[in-house]
């Protein structure tokens, strides 16, 4: 079906995507196409309050309605102790509620029906009696004195306080800024958001009545540490359990948690005996399941008199809603977020954060972001441009004096990172050249002369992506390693299976690339799949940028493993010792005679057909790779903004973006990636906000709330890039899928500030809407 | 309510509560699950499918209202059990991630072409415009759509025009 079918599809190729085919045919497998025979489905009562006491809940009319089946209510789930599970991060969060509701959305009741429609009008007709509580919405609402405490119901809870995390070194900051010539100050709000995915969430849930078999087809990013998690919270055996991810119609990190409503679809099936489907509208995604950021950060970063960094300082107070969900290492509570020193070779820093609970969604997932990176990135971009304009610098001048550079990797950082490798100068040049960065500075300034308010916005980002290595990174204790299984079949074909689970990232196409090169079976014949806990091996899925990192070294390792194996059987077959064959991609030939070869599906065919004396057949394998070393991508981002100074409306003028991410096995994928990142930097940007009135009440419930951007105000990028290999992963790559998310941000801000920066305005949190930046005009005297 | 109305050229009919949306219509009685929901209330355009030819958010319409009335979802899009140049398009310039917008994306896409076989990139991102995508940045969608209105301009001057193959087999 495509012009490069034909292609080996080797590291490097932009083969087309092997799984285009059922979406563009409208036969993709989502979650909401699964339909089982005698399937009922789940409609769930939402808190329409923020805070407040149940006194009652009545279900006698709902009972009653056409076609219910069964209401499960918090007292029914608590029977057989579930009305509480743990959370990612150590706490307990509500299934349904029993006591009290903690955030507007949160799950109440449940009607079981033969018929969507009437499982949501049997919803409508349950009654609760609600005592309406104050809510709190901000982590300073919830140390305020007398703040009313959320969580009540939990033993030495005194107050909203979750956590106290420290990173770095107190000491030596404190005496460094001491000595610093200038003191820059930041502080800036990361609002809230959501990553609204197309599809939303949802399952099928499946407990065979005779078997006691559950299967669980979910919108899940990480299969099978759910299972796990299922496992724990139900009691069942966890071989009684199989969790299916099917197609996924995105992520970005809002389908890593378990949500109340496949543990209630799930003991819903088992009590019924019938599977039970339970998708979410979209306004329960929205005020119900993983937001991301809401950080209130302060930075300070002190300076030298010649313009170089010191020390760095960070406090940060965290919104973490009403149960502390956090999709995070559990070493971590406050995530990543002290790769903080971002591209610069800070001597020393000290970063503290707090976590608060408030009376909002639980969530915390790493939106395209690798746990928390991208709050971090945010912070030091924005700090960085700000101290450039403070100090009369250019910002690209500041960045290229301050950069770690390229001899200083492998570079221990200031909070204890090991960065593996990256060329920060390299990556911002080529930025600055694509832009033509000297020629608009020109253009900026005459322009500004003109009385327009125009800017360049820079951000040189460092990811850290590809968790774990297992020691230090886990998910409720288990190691952030990841798996692939290959197996060759006789005629040569092949079968990948993984831990990780693709939401159109084109794994189905990128893994099977690494195996056509390390193994020389053309990407055609590798099928691969994943989301099957049934079949595929144990992984902790795909998130934080991790499935290249982790699974596609796992993928180039079972490969290398079978490569073995098959010199073996070409030794055998060729009559030739093993140490005088030479591979060459897709064969073994003898040294010096190049026709006297095999061919890696004749060895395969051979693997099940005529073996040397006394070894095993068959010529499969798994590898599990735990990484030595996170990989770190990195890149320079470049804005051009033009602001109207009538209105405040920003319009993106440029967007350059230069990235490195190591070696790009599929680079048409990469760029896919990159250009959806951007996307979704724009929105975070200048769009999309989650916020609340007074009363908890959640604004951003549907997409007139919550604005996403359409083609017309997504600005078009242009891309560009610089390699520079992770030394410890087998194929040099180091993921790709969150740069733009995490670099673009402070790029497209920056780009305002830098605009903004002739009237005296520091900053404007994000979104930056056109009423803010109307006001802050406004407020230095622009009145044109 | 009875229904009966024209899918992808073959008459398909049901029996429906008159509150029934179209896209609960199509996917649940009819099966035809390549139209999907992202929002429901008109604002993602993924349940756009074509209405005598006019893109419609087939979650802000009732079956009963399409009474006798022609429409078209993905599964029509095949020609001669080929993929189509919109299909082919997306394929080719890596229009579609996940690919959960890429029916409604598809569906406007060749829409517009019908209207206007030579648009311009500002003419595609306005005519996409009530439809989101969260995974392509938009980028290769307009690629795509190009790529599409290059191959009807090809079928066209090699005298086959691509278009003037009647839609449908494609269930
Ligand atoms: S589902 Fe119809 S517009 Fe979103
Ligand atoms: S391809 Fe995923 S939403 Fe468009």
């Amino acid at each position: 079906m495509s012009s490069t079918a034909h292609l080996h599809g080797g590291i490097g190729d932009s083969i087309k995507r092997k799984e285009d085919g059922r979406f563009l045919r409208g036969k993709g497998n989502y979650i909401d196409d699964i339909t089982l025979p005698g399937m009922l489905h789940m409609a769930i009562l939402r808190s329409p309050h923020a805070h407040a006491r149940i006194k009652s809940i009545d279900t006698a009319a709902a009972g009653a309605k056409p076609g219910v089946i069964a209401v499960v209510t918090g007292e029914l789930m608590a029977q057989h102790k579930l009305a509480w599970m743990p959370t990612l991060s150590g706490d307990t969060q509500a299934v349904l509620a029993t006591d009290k509701v903690r955030f507007q959305g949160q799950e109440v009741a449940a009607v079981i029906a033969e018929t969507k429609y009437q499982a949501e009008d049997a919803r409508d007709a349950i009654v609760v009696e609600y005592d309406i509580l104050p809510a709190v919405i901000s982590p300073d609402g919830a140390k305020a004195t007398g703040a009313p405490l959320i969580r009540d119901e939990k033993e030495g809870q005194k107050d909203n306080h979750i956590y106290h995390w420290e990173s770095g070194d107190k000491g030596t900051t404190q005496a460094a800024f001491a000595k610093a010539a200038k003191v820059v100050r930041l502080h800036t709000f990361y609002p809230r958001c959501h990553p609204a995915p197309m599809e939303t969430c949802g399952c099928v849930a499946d407990v065979n009545p005779g078997t006691g078999k559950a299967t669980i087809y979910m919108t899940s990013q990480a299969p099978h540490a759910i299972r796990t998690v299922f496992a724990l919270v139900t009691g069942l055996p966890e071989q009684n359990i199989r969790v299916v991810s099917p197609d996924l119609g995105g992520g970005f990190g809002n389908k890593v948690p378990v949500y109340p409503g496949y543990v209630v679809a799930t003991a819903a099936s088992l009590l019924i005996g019938r599977p039970v489907k339970w998708i979410e509208d979209r306004s329960e995604n929205l005020i119900s399941t993983g937001f991301a950021r809401d950080y209130h950060m302060t930075g300070d970063l002190a300076v030298d008199k010649d313009g170089k960094m010191l020390a760095l300082r960070v406090h940060l107070d965290s919104d973490n809603g009403a149960f502390f969900s956090d999709a995070q290492p559990s070493k971590f509570k406050a995530g990543l977020f002290h790769i903080v020193t971002g591209s610069y070779d800070i001597p020393t820093a000290h970063i503290t954060a707090d976590g608060y609970y408030t009376n909002k969604a639980p969530g915390g997932v790493a939106y395209r972001c690798s746990f928390r990176v991208t709050e971090a990135s945010y912070l030091i971009e924005r700090l960085v441009t700000n101290a450039a304009i403070e100090l009369g610098i250019d910002q690209a001048e500041f960045r290229m004096k301050n950069f770690i550079q390229p001899e200083q990797m492998p570079y221990h950082s200031a909070t204890g990172w090991v960065y593996d490798s990256g060329d920060y100068p390299k990556a911002m040049n080529v930025a600055l050249e694509q832009l033509g960065y000297d020629e608009m500075r020109k253009d900026v300034e005459a322009r500004r002369k003109k009385g327009e308010v125009t800017g360049i916005g820079i951000a040189s980002f460092t990811e850290v992506v590809g968790a774990g290595h297992g020691a230090d990174f886990d998910i409720i204790g288990l190691r952030m390693f990841d798996s692939a299984e290959l197996r060759v079949h006789p005629t040569g074909k092949a079968m990948l299976r993984m831990g990780t689970k693709s939401q159109g990232q084109g794994h189905e196409t990128t893994f099977a690339q690494i195996v056509a090169e390390e193994l020389g079976i053309p990407a055609m014949d590798v099928a691969v799949e994943e989301g099957d806990t049934d079949t595929a091996p144990y992984g902790l899925g795909t998130y934080a940028s991790r499935s290249t990192p982790v699974a596609g070294a796992a993928t180039a390792m079972v490969s290398r493993k079978l490569r073995d194996k098959a010199r073996k059987i070409a030794s055998h077959l060729l009559e030739a010792a093993e140490e005088d064959l030479e591979w060459e991609r897709g064969k073994f030939y003898v040294k010096g005679s190049p026709d006297r070869a095999k061919t890696i599906q004749e060895i395969a065919f051979a693997a099940y057909t005529n073996l040397p004396e006394g070894m095993e057949a068959g010529l499969e394998g798994v590898h599990y790779y735990d990484p030595p070393n996170m990989t770190y991508p990195f890149g320079t981002y470049a804005v051009m903004v033009d602001v109207d100074k009538g209105t405040g409306q920003v319009k993106v003028r440029r967007m350059v973006a230069v990235d490195d991410c190591g070696v790009r096995i599929n680079p048409m994928v990469v760029e896919g990636q990159i250009h959806g990142g951007l996307a979704e930097g724009f929105a975070i940007a200048f769009m999309q906000l989650i916020t609340f009135d007074d009363d908890g009440n959640c604004i951003g419930s549907n997409f007139i709330d919550y604005l996403l951007p359409t083609a017309w105000e997504t600005p078009k990028f242009e891309t560009g890039e610089t390699v520079s290999p992770s030394p410890h992963h087998p194929l040099g790559a180091k993921g790709v899928g969150e740069s733009p998310t995490v670099g673009s941000p402070a790029a497209y801000v920056n780009a305002v500030i830098d605009a903004l920066s002739p009237y005296g305005i520091t900053n404007i949190d994000m979104p930056v809407t056109s009423d803010k930046v109307w006001a802050a005009l406004r407020s230095k005297g622009v009145t044109e | 309510m009875k229904v009966t109305m024209r899918i992808n050229g073959t008459e398909r009919g049901g029996d429906v509560e008159p509150r029934v949306l179209l896209v609960d219509f199509l996917r649940t009685n009819l099966l035809l699950t390549g139209t999907h929901v992202g929002c429901d209330t008109s604002g993602c355009g993924a349940c756009t499918v074509l209405l005598d030819g006019e893109p419609v958010k087939s979650c802000t319409m009732l079956a009963v209202q399409v009474e006798g009335r022609d429409i078209k979802t993905v599964e029509g899009l095949l020609q001669g059990g080929a993929l189509s140049p919109i299909q082919v398009g997306f394929h080719e310039e890596h229009g579609l991630q996940c690919g959960f917008c890429t029916p409604g994306m598809m569906m406007v896409g060749s829409a517009l072409l019908e209207r206007n076989p030579d648009p311009t990139d500002e003419q595609i991102r306005w005519a996409i415009s009530g439809n989101l995508c969260r995974c392509t940045g938009y980028m290769n969608i307009v690629k795509a759509i190009k790529h599409a209105a290059k191959m009807n301009q090809e079928a066209a001057k090699a005298g086959s025009h691509a278009e003037a193959v009647p839609a449908g087999g494609g269930e």
